[in-house]
């Protein structure tokens, strides 16, 4: 057997390699054959660590150096100075934002401190390309104990006492939903796992499939176990390409050493999957829209019940749970229930991975235990806004959550907690925006992006979204009238009851939870044809201050459009008929002489 | 292989852990002191030969390196340390001394004392 003293693993998720990983890894074996250490040093490719905003990352083991931004210029330093003389290169540490230290282990930058990582346990830390290392750090013994241990009422038992619930949106008790597709009738049952990830900024699904895609063909085989099916589907969408290349690497070695396939563990259990590559549509992550799909058919929800633990796909009984869902099971059988309940609030068990995005300093990945506070995950985690501007508000739960304001930063989280906000866990997804945001532009926005995905089978969402976003872009423009706030309350309250499926019912969320915490903004719009936040053009102006001017003429200079005139060393003006109101005028100046109105 | 008990799940579990004893161990470690006073001491030879005789006997061994320590003139210095006792420093350590460390202190816990040049509690 060939070993290596020390082992260079270089992050291969899409956030690193977008980054250049690819590079840094080529580099990384040419420098190692030039010092001749490549029969001491091994390279291994990992799934994504989930500190994105940091890639391309490289840890060094056996001390677990943590380098980031890594270049391949850096490549030949860390090989000459660390790797050959053992003297780690502290220019390429992480450095701490309040101390200005560099940390030189994983383990202590503040990103990491917090978290608890379960389902992430693996990624960033393992070849997701090898089962080998998936076994080493104790893959497949939770599906070796429930097949040999274990009847499949126990397995359920099991995840029902774990507390564990739905990761995908709506929080159902999973094992519940397992007793229900267990109970039904049926020759035939198939296992689906719901990987069409959809939220705008999510990719906690994506990280788990690209960088430890066994503990999710785990997790389905022992829900397979547990409901009596033979196969499962995986419902992955197609721009997640290397997620899907990993995903038939992992499930093809499976097969091979008899980790799926006929007679399983010699348990008389047979287990087979196959993946089904999405288009993209995000009604497709509605359960019936999704078994639509797989079935050849256009993607689109139909009215429950029956529901799919009786009538899924192909009409069988069936049972669906999205990646993180799965991914939480193998743990929760090989350390048992117990375990598993204590962490979290009393009413959400584990963990949950949130994909924290916008305006906030560490983008990325974090897994946290229920009942942590959003204060902690935005300024711990999260390292607080960029540029030091102020918190304004987090969407939680993407389009079809709400916004969270500063005064509710305390609130533990947990699936509960978060519906009473009028927000909801969703997928994960923290969107963190700063005081320059306009909340009815967000709204806009979110409503945009569900009424584009309508898929047009029921009327209140097809129509009635619609309506609420012609409103909301009349507001935006300044064309906002009395009574447009009680018109688009009264269109969600209707939409969220009568639409056929959650997209629809859910979708009024984002403007019924800004109205609720800044309804003021709305009135400003409104009454007053003022952007707060100065963001809707239309209602922004930028004026030059006659006292302040000196007439440099670098405002002028830097107008794409050539809205300022004036004479050198004698004040501007701004044209505003020609103005884009770009701001560029503004950050030019160097005499706070201009303002936005 | 196919693996069809849970002692064939085993069996590859512990062959996949020697092969990653770099990234998941909690045992003994032993470290060399690879500054340029060590390299130019002889340092790389010594590394490769404790690469050999570990790889040779199969030890759950992390090898570990470190820059100078600057006890330079005793180069090369090796470390040991089991997580049961103290971390001991060896040095003007050479291949053939290594074979000893490895097989005196590393596999049975008796200290080398004749190139002992420091004892640390960690």
């Amino acid at each position: 057997m060939q070993i290596y003293r020390g082992h260079v693993l270089v992050c291969a998720g899409t956030g690193c390699v977008s980054s250049g990983s690819r590079k840094v890894k080529a580099e990384m074996e040419k420098q190692l054959e030039a010092f001749k250490l490549e029969q001491e040093i091994k390279v291994v490719e990992t799934g994504c660590h989930g500190f994105c905003e940091m890639g391309p990352i490289v840890i060094v083991y056996p001390e677990g150096i943590f380098y980031c931004q890594v270049k391949s210029e850096d490549v030949k330093e860390i090989v000459e100075e660390h790797l050959l003389k053992g003297r780690p290169v502290k220019r390429l540490m992480f450095k701490d934002r309040i101390t200005e230290e560099m940390v030189p282990h994983y383990n202590d930058i503040d990103f990491y401190k917090k978290q608890n990582r379960i389902v992430l346990r693996n990624c960033g830390f393992i070849n997701p390309e090898n089962i080998k290392e998936y076994i080493a750090r104790g893959g497949y013994e939770a599906l070796a104990k429930a097949l040999t241990e274990m009847t499949p009422e126990q397995v359920i038992e099991e995840v029902k006492a774990s507390g564990l619930r739905g990761r995908g949106g709506g929080g159902f008790p999973t094992g519940l939903k397992w007793g229900f597709a267990r109970a039904a009738k049926g020759d035939k049952k198939y296992v689906i796992c719901n990987a069409d990830e959809g939220d705008p900024g999510a990719f906690m699904d994506r990280s788990i499939l690209e960088g430890d895609p066994h503990a999710l063909i785990e997790g389905m085989a022992i829900a397979g176990y547990a409901i009596g099916a033979d196969e499962g589907y995986i419902y992955v969408r197609a721009e997640y390409p290397l997620a899907i290349k990993r995903l038939k690497i992992a499930i093809a070695q499976a097969h091979e050493m008899g980790l799926l396939g006929e007679d399983i563990f010699r348990s008389g259990f047979n287990f087979k999957l196959n993946i089904k590559e999405g288009a993209g549509a995000f009604v497709c992550g509605e359960e019936t829209a999704l078994i639509a799909s797989i079935e050849g058919r256009r993607g689109e929800p139909r009215v429950r019940p029956p529901f799919p633990a009786n009538k899924g796909l192909w009409g069988k009984p069936s049972n669906v749970n999205n990646v993180e869902t799965f991914a939480n099971v193998s743990k929760i059988i090989a350390k048992g229930s117990q375990w598993y309940a204590s962490m979290g609030t009393e009413k959400s068990k584990g963990t949950k991975v949130f994909a924290l995005t916008g305006k906030v300093k560490n983008t990325g990945l974090a897994e946290v235990t229920m009942g942590l506070t959003l204060r902690e995950i935005i300024f711990d985690i999260g390292g607080g806004i960029i540029n030091n501007k102020k918190f304004k508000a987090v969407q939680i739960g993407g389009p079809s959550g709400g916004c969270i304001p500063e005064e509710l930063l305390d609130l533990p989280i947990d699936y509960d907690s978060l519906i009473q906000a009028g927000a909801m866990m969703g997928s994960g997804g923290l969107v963190v925006m700063d005081e320059d945001t306009c909340m009815v532009e967000l709204a806009r926005f979110f409503l945009n992006f569900t009424q584009l995905e309508s898929c047009g089978k029921c009327t209140p969402c097809r129509e009635g979204t619609k309506i609420m976003l012609d409103i909301l872009e009349r507001i935006t423009k300044g064309e906002g009238k009395e009574g447009d706030i009680e018109l688009l309350q009264s269109l969600a309250e209707t939409i969220k009851s009568t639409a056929l499926c959650g997209l629809g019912q859910t979708a009024p969320n984002p403007v019924l939870a800004t109205l609720r915490y800044f309804r003021d903004e709305y009135e400003a719009h409104i009454k007053e044809k003022r952007c707060p936040a100065g963001v809707c053009s239309a209602l922004t102006s930028y004026t030059i201050l006659e006292d302040k001017c000196k007439g440099c003429t670098a405002c002028a200079r830097v107008c794409p459009v050539q809205a300022i005139s004036g004479e050198v060393k004698k004040p501007h003006k701004i044209d505003s008929s020609k103005c884009i109101r770009c701001g560029a005028c503004m950050e030019t100046c160097k005499f706070s002489a201009i303002i936005k109105k | 292989m196919i693996i069809k008990t849970a002692e064939d799940l085993k069996k590859v579990k512990e062959e996949a852990l020697d092969e990653a004893t770099a990234r998941i161990n909690d045992g003994t470690q032993i470290m060399v002191g690879m500054g340029t006073c060590g390299i130019a001491a002889g340092a790389r030879d010594v590394m490769a030969k404790i690469m050999e005789e570990v790889g040779k006997r199969n030890l759950k061994v992390a090898i570990t390196w470190t820059g100078c320590i600057g006890m330079c003139e005793k180069e090369v210095l090796v470390d040991v340390i089991r997580p049961d006792s103290k971390r001991i420093t060896y040095g003007n350590v050479t291949p053939q001394v290594v074979q000893r460390i490895i097989t005196e202190h590393v596999i049975n816990g008796n200290i080398v004392e004749d190139y002992v040049v420091g004892k640390l509690d960690k």
